[in-house]
């Protein structure tokens, strides 16, 4: 499904460069739960947003469905983006100014879609994470666990084959963490979704398939 | 698509409530400031009845005395007829001279009731060189000017105070001792347009002076004023020379002043010497009129646009968050300045109908309230529909830029832009 080559990511500012991966190889598989744990700034985020094509890495292959991705240009990445991957974010990232459907509904808005579809979708989508009955509220009227699973709505209503998820339990507390990680199982079994996740948990890592490790940037076994 | 981006930017605008009142009101209130400056300068400059033949008419208003010893002078729109009938009348080039006072205050009395009004003495080449709009009857001819004939022309305003509305040609009115017969109507005259302007007009022969007497300023006000209507607007120039040649030779009748500055000008000159003054040696400040007109303008569509560029600029920065939101989930580059391009069209369309708006009820109570006599501004489209493409240009440039900065920006540095 997805697999890095000699993967390498430098950040460059001012006057530091930070090696933030290096040599990474590794191949996620359709239908996988994958967690990715290590401490903190060892590159797991990089590490994800280059699998989601949200970043470039400075050297080595990215191929996703075995097609070499890094030198597509912006139109066929933002399609890849959109018709096959979902993202949850740590931080939620929805739109405030777009109530809770609007959200949702934003990876069907670049697809062909008539509004009524997208609606349909977008209410089935809040169903699935039990939030029917707050279509209508702004983000900032939600809790945090309400907002992640508002996020992960929008990041499942598309059918992406390939879900990313940067530490989405990390700003909940552990009730509402297994809740949101059982919604996450529950699309794996029934969507046959491949799911990577970066976490901080170790009783959450446990439940995923495999769990990957990142030290300083390299892989470790 | 475009369905959807019309949707998204009304939500968008309507969240924004704050920045869609800001930026809509900088849009509508430099279009309208612009609507109205233009339907002003287009007023007082433009062709308009009477001055429909202005690329081919002269005037010779203002004339500075002087002398090369002495420290004395005088100015002024200050000429005697004698001057122009002896200077300007003989000039060949010109297919008709005319001449005629300025206007006067005269008062009138009917039934007791007193009536303030304009009055203009002109000849009957006034009435061919100027195209005034006749409502009814017709404009006095050389015989009555020779004849000293009491016959006046007034204006649809006179005839709606002074005679009630009626019917009133062949009718009479007193001023000055003279019991004038009504001849014709005509349509009102704008105060900005100095030189036809009056709200009577009688035969030059009926003044109470000695026409003909040899002096180069006049006896008293109104003094007088020639126009000079060209057979085509290339003999401006040679009008102009000539009449300066007649005037080198010209015998001076006392010693006080030995030089004369001053002659024939084109409309923008003569305005442009009223509003601006004039140089030193009489020639009309035509660069001032230019400069202070541009300045004005680009003043009133620059401090709004800076603002409104301003604005797009922030806000879109405000929305990196969503910039990068939107990319991570399949927004193309393309799409998001498509976006904002739509959002910018949008508020600036709104922008132009509230001016628009604005601007007829302004101009329409300065026309109703007579803030200015006679004068009837109206709303130039063509300005209008260009000042409207000049801020379509200035949001979307403003919009898209920013837009398409950003959108350059890899999603994951759009993201870190700011926190949700
Ligand atoms: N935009 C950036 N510019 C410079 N350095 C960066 C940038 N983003 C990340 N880094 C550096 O790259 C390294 C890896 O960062 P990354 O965010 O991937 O870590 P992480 O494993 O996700 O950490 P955490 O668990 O705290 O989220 C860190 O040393 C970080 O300082
Ligand atoms: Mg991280």
């Amino acid at each position: 499904m997805i697999s890095l080559k000699e993967i390498e990511k430098i950040y460059r500012t001012d006057k530091i460069e930070t090696l933030a991966l290096k040599e990474i190889n590794l191949e996620i598989r359709k239908n996988e739960f994958v967690s990715i744990m290590g401490p903190s700034g060892c590159g797991k985020s990089t590490l994800l947003n280059i699998m989601g094509l949200l970043d470039k890495p400075s050297k080595g292959e990215v191929l996703i469905d075995s097609r070499e991705v890094v030198k597509f240009g912006d139109r066929k990445l933002a399609a890849i983006r959109n018709s096959k991957i979902g993202f949850i974010f740590q931080s939620f990232h929805l739109i405030n100014d777009l109530n809770v459907v609007d959200n949702v509904e934003i990876p069907l808005l670049y697809r062909r879609l008539s509004y009524k579809n997208r609606r349909k979708l977008a209410l089935a989508a809040l169903e699935k994470v039990g939030l029917s009955a707050r279509t209508r509220h702004f983000p900032n009227q939600l809790s945090g666990g309400q907002r992640q699973r508002v996020a992960i709505a929008r990041a499942i209503v598309g059918k992406p084959e390939i879900i990313l998820a940067d530490e989405p339990t990390g700003n909940l507390d552990s009730n509402m963490g297994q809740d949101i990680i059982d919604i996450l199982h529950d699309f794996h079994k029934n969507e046959n979704t491949t799911i990577v996740m970066v976490t901080h948990d170790e009783q959450i890592a446990k439940q995923t398939e495999r769990i990957l490790r990142l030290f300083d940037g390299c892989m470790v076994n | 698509m475009l369905k959807n981006y019309i949707k998204i930017a009304i939500k968008v605008l309507l969240r924004h409530k704050l920045f869609t009142f800001i930026s809509l009101f900088g849009i509508s209130f430099t279009l309208m400031i612009l609507i109205i400056i233009v339907s002003l300068v287009d007023h007082t400059f433009g062709k308009m009845a009477p001055e429909t033949r202005l690329d081919r008419t002269l005037s010779a208003t203002y004339f500075k005395f002087s002398h090369t010893d002495k420290h004395s002078s005088s100015n002024g729109p200050i000429m005697s007829y004698y001057f122009f009938h002896k200077y300007a009348k003989t000039l060949e080039i010109p297919k008709k001279v005319s001449i005629s006072s300025f206007h006067k205050n005269v008062e009138t009395y009917k039934e007791n009731k007193k009536f303030k009004m304009a009055l203009k003495y002109c000849d009957a080449e006034f009435w061919e060189i100027l195209d005034f709009t006749f409502l009814e009857g017709q404009p006095f001819n050389l015989t009555d000017v020779e004849n000293i004939n009491p016959v006046a022309v007034i204006t649809r305003n006179v005839k709606e105070k002074y005679f009630n509305d009626e019917f009133c040609l062949g009718e009479n009115m007193m001023i000055d001792g003279i019991n004038y017969i009504i001849l014709g109507v005509v349509e009102n005259i704008s105060i900005l347009r100095p030189l036809p302007y009056s709200d009577i007009w009688v035969p030059i022969t009926n003044i109470n002076e000695d026409l003909l007497e040899p002096r180069l300023e006049a006896v008293s006000f109104p003094s007088y004023f020639a126009l000079a209507l060209a057979e085509k607007p290339a003999d401006l120039p040679l009008i102009k020379e000539e009449f300066q040649n007649k005037i080198t030779q010209m015998e001076f009748f006392n010693d006080m002043f030995n030089q004369l500055e001053g002659g024939f000008e084109t409309y923008f000159e003569t305005i442009a010497g009223v509003l601006f003054g004039r140089s030193s040696d009489g020639g009309a400040n035509t660069s001032g009129l230019l400069v202070t007109i541009l300045i004005t303008m680009i003043l009133f569509m620059l401090l709004p646009t800076i603002n409104l560029v301003n604005i797009n600029i922030s806000r879109i920065m405000e929305r990196s968050t969503e910039i990068g939101i939107r990319k991570a989930f399949g927004a193309s580059s393309v799409t998001l300045v498509g976006q904002f391009m739509i959002e910018n069209i949008i508020i600036t369309l709104i922008g132009g109908f509230l001016a628009l708006i604005f601007s007829i009820v302004i101009l329409h109570i300065i026309n109703q309230a007579h803030v200015l006599r006679h004068v009837t501004l109206a709303i130039n489209w063509r300005i209008f529909y260009k000042s409207l493409l000049i801020c379509l240009f200035f949001s979307l440039f403003s919009g898209v830029w920013p837009a398409f900065k950003m959108s350059r920006f890899q999603p994951v540095e759009a993201l870190r832009g700011g926190q949700s």
